[in-house]
């Protein structure tokens, strides 16, 4: 087998490739020599000793070892929750087990992909990677600007040999070679006796270019990823969102983030449509569509849009996306004497693929007490046997609030941020509701009124709302660039093949001779088809195949 | 939706199966007939009709995946199901194509029984009746991203099979594996063209992850607004292509070639096959298929 031959102990190398891999191993490399070269420690002072490091972290045995340590040491990312992606499941593990979590957060497991341990690891193997680029790179730059190589003494070794008459005489057959060879793409030079040529320079071409890439992209992430932000918002329809600070219901800036950068823009909300599809009665819905209709107004005017689930908006110098989406029913609060005290769609939160949701409404003013109401929203309200209200459809088709109201001290001066979604019964008093005899549920129109001529609470409407999330990432179009680049150099560097030829003059008198000699860097089984194809098109046109074409 | 065309997608599903478990019995056949000539004897009859079964199984379970597709008017790769179900005939599909190329019928064995094992654990545990695709899952970069994750899964699974019969070559040429049950491991070419045909098989399916990755990454930048979050399943993405580039190395570097470097091209397959079963089973994370 062809390829068998090459990565046989003492095949063929060429001088300046053996001199190439200096500083990492070569793919030619006899595949049994552990114990040749093993790395010894140093014997001199403090210089030799960095030299010794600094060439055992750029060797590429290091670099397997940090790779594969890479890999192992993202394990635990997946096991443990990460509070960069899954926060609420760091709180569940907290809460489920203090102890563990104290020893795990010790160890940084909970931030496994910045923690110490990970970081050192890339950035040991990103230094090995750049002292291995930094001399490939001069020294192939030294290769591309010389001339093919010399050919070897030893021709019976190189594993491609012909002869062939030089038909029509040396020069002219020499020639011919030549041009076919520069058809073929190899660097040919022509001496006195003979011809050496040279193709596959985009092999280290491209592996430097995707190796460089990568580097590229380690440093895009460093340096432009702490001008980044995100935030989140909830959008009811009729609502407008603008863009500032105060706006988000959370924003999460990186770390050289400003205000400035935020975009002057505003967005609303006209409406939102789902769609959802059913296989069969007894099977669960499922949401095939989410679909927004926005009015953006910045700079430019105001226009249209519309935002879908995988389909992001472009806005100001950032993107917006669909994350989620509810009901947000409109609730009407009025004192004994109609005075409207509160009106507002009031955003529920789904809990089931059927959009039961849960919502809280709080009155801290205009009526005698502060009053608080615990929800449910069911958008196609059923009676269950049980007497208690289900969803069984996502869909408007009956839709019903039940409230749980309470009296008390809402908590609301206490300065604290409240969480708009929760309602701290403890100090409260339920006045009506679950287990009060008195039961709340609210169809579309419905008024309740509240005990003790307190007022009455109407569900005088229904708007659906969308979570959006809105980002801006500055780390994406040099991460784009890198792999692009990646992608690339690794697409020209394992497809290309690195070839030498050689043609030396022999024979002489009246049949003179061209000796053709080839070989291959690593494995190259289809050398020989390649090489024999350049012979025959070295040889001249004969005439009557030139009257067949 | 078409729901008889989603019967017949499952029965083809089950015949393909019976007809993988036939070629597989007939691949171990014939290398027992070899082991007990010593390797001598030319590839067996036995092996052309396994071969031929292999090929006629593989036809079944185009007919599984095209049915399926059609039935649910999508691309059949939306559940673990038919995740399964394409990836394992694209892992087929991979593997005769090679024929073409290089004879390497004598992993048969590994690559039919492997199949059929996949077949029957995604059907026996992961069957679910054809739904439409939840609004996440749906764009072209979705497809891209299967597509060629697919696709090097075929290659990581072929490249796997010589990886292995390479580190049993390479024990059995220094005299460690003797033994009568072994013999038929002489008909089988030498470690090193074991590992260079693993090679170049493995870095087509790196090439294709690498893609997977890429468009993965892009798909995510569209679905949730990042394009990496370090979620469950991307964590194993990248986990599988830096082992797949420690194998690359390995194999360019003195010392590393050979067996350490088939040992790690094995571990980086058991990844492939621990991202697809026990990561999409218990682990959490944004990737969790619906209803698995
Ligand atoms: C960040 C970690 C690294 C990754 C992900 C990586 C990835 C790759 C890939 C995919 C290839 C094959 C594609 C090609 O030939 O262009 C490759 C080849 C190569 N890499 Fe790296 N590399 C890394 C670090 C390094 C380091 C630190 C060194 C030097 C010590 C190195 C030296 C090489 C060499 C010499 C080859 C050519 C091997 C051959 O000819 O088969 N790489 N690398």
């Amino acid at each position: 087998m062809a390829s068998r031959r090459f990565s046989e102990p003492g095949a063929l190398q060429p001088v300046d490739l053996a001199d190439a891999t200096s500083d990492f191993d070569s793919p030619d490399a006899p595949r049994k020599n552990r114990l040749d070269a093993p790395i010894r420690g140093p014997k001199l002072g403090p210089f030799e000793f960095l030299r010794w490091g600094w060439r055992v972290l750029t060797s590429m045995r290091t670099a397997i070892i940090l790779m594969v340590l890479l890999a192992f040491a993202s394990i635990p990312g997946s096991l443990v929750p990460q509070r960069s992606s899954d926060p609420n499941g760091v709180i569940v593990f907290r809460n489920a087990d203090p102890e563990l979590f104290a020893v795990y957060d010790s160890f940084q497991l909970f931030d496994t992909f910045s923690s110490v341990w990970f970081s050192s690891i890339y950035v040991l193997l990103f230094v090995s990677l750049i002292g291995c680029i930094l001399p490939r790179s001069l020294h192939h730059w030294r290769i591309l600007r010389a001339e093919p190589a010399e050919s070897p003494d030893n021709w019976t070794r190189l594993p491609f040999r012909r002869d062939e008459l030089a038909t029509g005489g040396v020069g002219a057959a020499l020639s011919r070679a030549e041009s076919s060879l520069r058809r073929a793409r190899y660097r040919v030079v022509r001496d006195g006796s003979g011809i050496r040529a040279e193709f596959g320079y985009l092999r280290e071409t491209g592996n430097l270019v995707f190796h460089i890439a990568l580097v590229v992209i380690l440093v895009t992430l460093v340096v432009t990823g702490g001008y980044g932000w995100n935030g989140q918002r909830v959008i009811v329809e009729g609502q407008t969102f603008t863009n500032q600070l105060a706006s988000f219901d959370t924003f999460n800036p990186g770390a050289w983030f400003s205000e400035a950068q935020l975009e002057p823009y505003g967005v609303s909300l006209r409406s939102f449509t789902a769609g959802y599809n059913q296989r069969s009665p007894d099977d669960p819905w499922v949401p095939i569509d989410f679909t927004a209709e926005l009015t953006v107004t910045d700079d430019n005017g105001t226009s249209d849009a519309t935002l879908k689930v995988n389909e992001p908006l472009a806005v100001g110098n950032s993107q917006m996306y669909l994350l989620g989406n509810g009901y947000a029913p409109i609730i009407t609060v009025r004192d004994p004497d109609g005075v409207v005290v509160f009106e507002q769609p009031v955003v529920f939160l789904s809990q089931d693929s059927n959009l039961t949701s849960v919502g809280v409404v709080k009155v801290p003013d205009g009526l005698s007490e502060q009053v608080g109401m615990q929800g449910f929203f069911y958008p196609s309200a059923v009676e269950l046997d049980s007497g208690a209200l289900a969803s069984n459809n996502p869909e408007p088709t009956n839709p019903a609030v039940t409230f749980n109201i309470y009296t008390g001290d809402l908590g609301l001066d206490s300065g604290q941020t409240a969480n708009v979604f929760q309602l701290p019964t403890e100090d409260l008093t339920l006045i009506a509701g679950r287990n009060t005899g008195v039961d709340v549920v609210l169809t579309p129109g419905d008024v309740f009124t509240l005990p003790d001529g307190l007022g009455s609470v109407e569900f005088s409407g229904l708007r659906r709302f969308i979570g959006v999330e809105i980002r801006h990432d500055a780390t994406q179009s040099g991460v784009a660039f890198g792999a692009f680049f990646a992608i690339a150099g690794l697409l020209a560097s394992l497809g290309t093949r690195r070839r030498r030829v050689w043609i030396r003059v022999a024979g002489s008198g009246r049949t003179p001779k061209l000796e053709w000699g080839g070989m291959a860097r690593g494995d190259d089984p289809r050398l020989e088809v390649v090489l024999d194809k350049l012979v025959e098109r070295s040889r001249p046109i004969e005439p009557d195949k030139l009257g067949t074409k | 939706m078409n729901y008889d065309l989603e019967s017949i997608s499952l029965v083809s599903t089950y015949s393909a199966m019976a007809v993988y478990a036939l070629s597989f019995i007939l691949f171990t056949v014939d290398l027992a007939g070899r082991a007990a000539t010593e390797g001598q004897s030319k590839p067996t009859r036995w092996l052309r009709a396994a071969m031929a079964l292999l090929t006629l199984g593989w036809l079944v379970h185009v007919v599984a995946v095209v049915t399926r597709a059609i039935s649910a008017n999508r691309v059949p790769w939306a559940n673990m199901y038919e995740f399964g179900l394409t990836a394992t005939a694209v892992l087929v599909a991979v593997f005769l194509g090679v024929t073409f190329w290089r004879d390497i019928r004598y992993v048969g064995a590994f690559i039919s029984g492997f199949a059929l094992l996949a077949l029957g654990i995604v059907t026996v545990n992961f069957y679910v009746t054809v739904v439409p695709l939840p609004p996440a899952l749906q764009g072209y970069w979705l497809i891209i991203h299967v597509c060629v994750a697919v696709l090097s899964t075929g290659f990581f699974a072929t490249g796997a099979a010589l990886s292995a019969a390479q580190l049993l070559q390479e024990s059995r040429e220094e005299g460690k594996l003797q033994g009568h049950s072994w013999r038929f491991l002489s008909a089988f070419p030498s470690s090193a063209e074991l590992e260079a045909l693993a090679y170049r098989i493995l870095v087509i399916g790196f090439v294709f992850w690498t893609f997977t990755l890429v468009a993965g990454a892009i798909w995510a930048q569209r679905a949730w607004g990042r394009y990496w979050g370090w979620d469950t399943k991307e964590v194993w993405t990248f986990i599988i292509w830096t082992l797949f580039a420690g194998y690359i190395h390995a194999r360019a570097t003195r010392g590393w070639r050979g067996r350490p470097a088939a040992i790690l091209s094995l571990i980086g397959f058991g990844a492939v096959v621990f991202n697809y079963s026990i990561v999409n089973i218990f682990f959490k994370g944004l990737h969790a298929y619906s209803g698995l």
